[in-house]
């Protein structure tokens, strides 16, 4: 599947049929899990009502954790393989993924106001997750730092998979250190330590943030690869200006990308 | 049933927390799909209008 899958014109066939689907579900079960967080959850015995926050909260940070290993995997994936979808998927979520950091931070430091007195403590977990919204805007500057484009993604490559050392200290931060932040109560072992009632429009809230990604994940492929066409294209019809002008040729050019007009 | 409402909207007195916290959860997250569903849009036309200048189909 995945391998068929790995063309970019094939991609864009399947991704046409897929988009659609995957925009509707994400809106639904999103709509969902916010009327479930919102209104129907109890609230919690020691925070009260605001425990809804977290109900964004813990998903974005799992989203975070899970998008930068998919940024991660993506560039393992095109520096060994040398596959073009591969870095265009890495430089597509990794956005996404910058965004479910900031709003996990966004969103903890407003709980950390009322529940802990603080919006903010340099506590080894609050540290490791500002790291790795760091990681995800370095990757994206590093990307785009080159003229020869081909160079920055295999430098973002790099940096992706030197930066996956901070997913471990991030998971583990609670238990290592004597953090202010809690420790894990759904992903320990053993069974998780909240109510089925909290936990279940966290799990919901957490597959419409996937199915959110999935969509987003396909329309900046689909972007990327429009993009890359566009720009063969234009070299392919100004074969004079490219001899012109060196830099234009080299900029944003797809090495291996098996163009088809 | 206005009371009922003013109660939830109140938050428990937690409202000046939680409903922040969503409302910077819809504004990055919405604007990263507006966002990238307009940059989308725009990408497709000027493929479309690339190929159809060359007189070219797929």
């Amino acid at each position: 599947m995945l391998t068929r899958l790995a063309n970019p014109a094939r991609f864009m066939r399947a991704s046409t049929t897929a988009l659609p689907w995957l925009g509707a579900a994400s809106a639904v079960v999103i709509a969902i899990g916010l009327v479930w967080a919102l209104v129907f959850a109890p609230p919690d015995y020691q925070q009260g009502e605001s425990v809804r926050i977290m109900f964004i909260h813990v998903p974005a940070a799992w989203m975070a954790l899970s998008v930068y290993l998919f940024v991660a995997v993506a560039s393992a994936t095109f520096l060994v393989w040398r596959h073009p979808l591969a870095e265009i998927a890495a430089q597509a979520a990794a956005p996404i993924g910058a965004a479910f950091t900031a709003v996990c931070l966004a969103t903890g430091s407003l709980w950390g106001r009322p529940m802990w007195g603080t919006w903010w403590v340099w506590d080894a977990r609050l540290t490791s997750v500002l790291v790795l919204f760091f990681l995800y805007l370095g990757y994206i500057a590093l990307v785009n730092a080159f003229d020869d484009q081909s160079r920055g993604a295999r430098a973002g490559s790099l940096l992706a998979l030197v930066g996956v050392v901070n997913l471990p200290i991030i998971k583990f931060s609670v238990d290592w250190w004597n953090t202010l932040h809690q420790p894990a109560s759904v992903l320990r072992l053993g069974a998780p330590t909240i109510y089925i009632s909290m936990l279940l429009p966290l799990f919901v809230m957490t597959i419409g943030f996937w199915l959110l990604f999935g969509w987003l994940l396909l329309l900046r492929m689909r972007t990327a690869l429009n993009a890359r066409k566009a720009h063969a294209l234009r070299l392919y019809a100004q074969p004079a200006s490219r001899a012109a002008d060196p830099a234009a040729a080299n900029a944003g050019g797809a090495p291996g990308l098996a163009v088809t007009p | 049933m206005t009371s009922a409402i003013a109660r939830w909207l109140a938050m428990g007195g937690y409202a000046v927390y939680v409903w922040p916290a969503y409302g910077v959860t819809c504004l990055v997250l919405g604007g990263l799909v507006l966002y990238c569903w307009q940059r989308h849009r725009h990408s497709s036309t000027e493929l479309a209008r690339l190929q159809q200048q060359l007189g070219r189909r797929e």
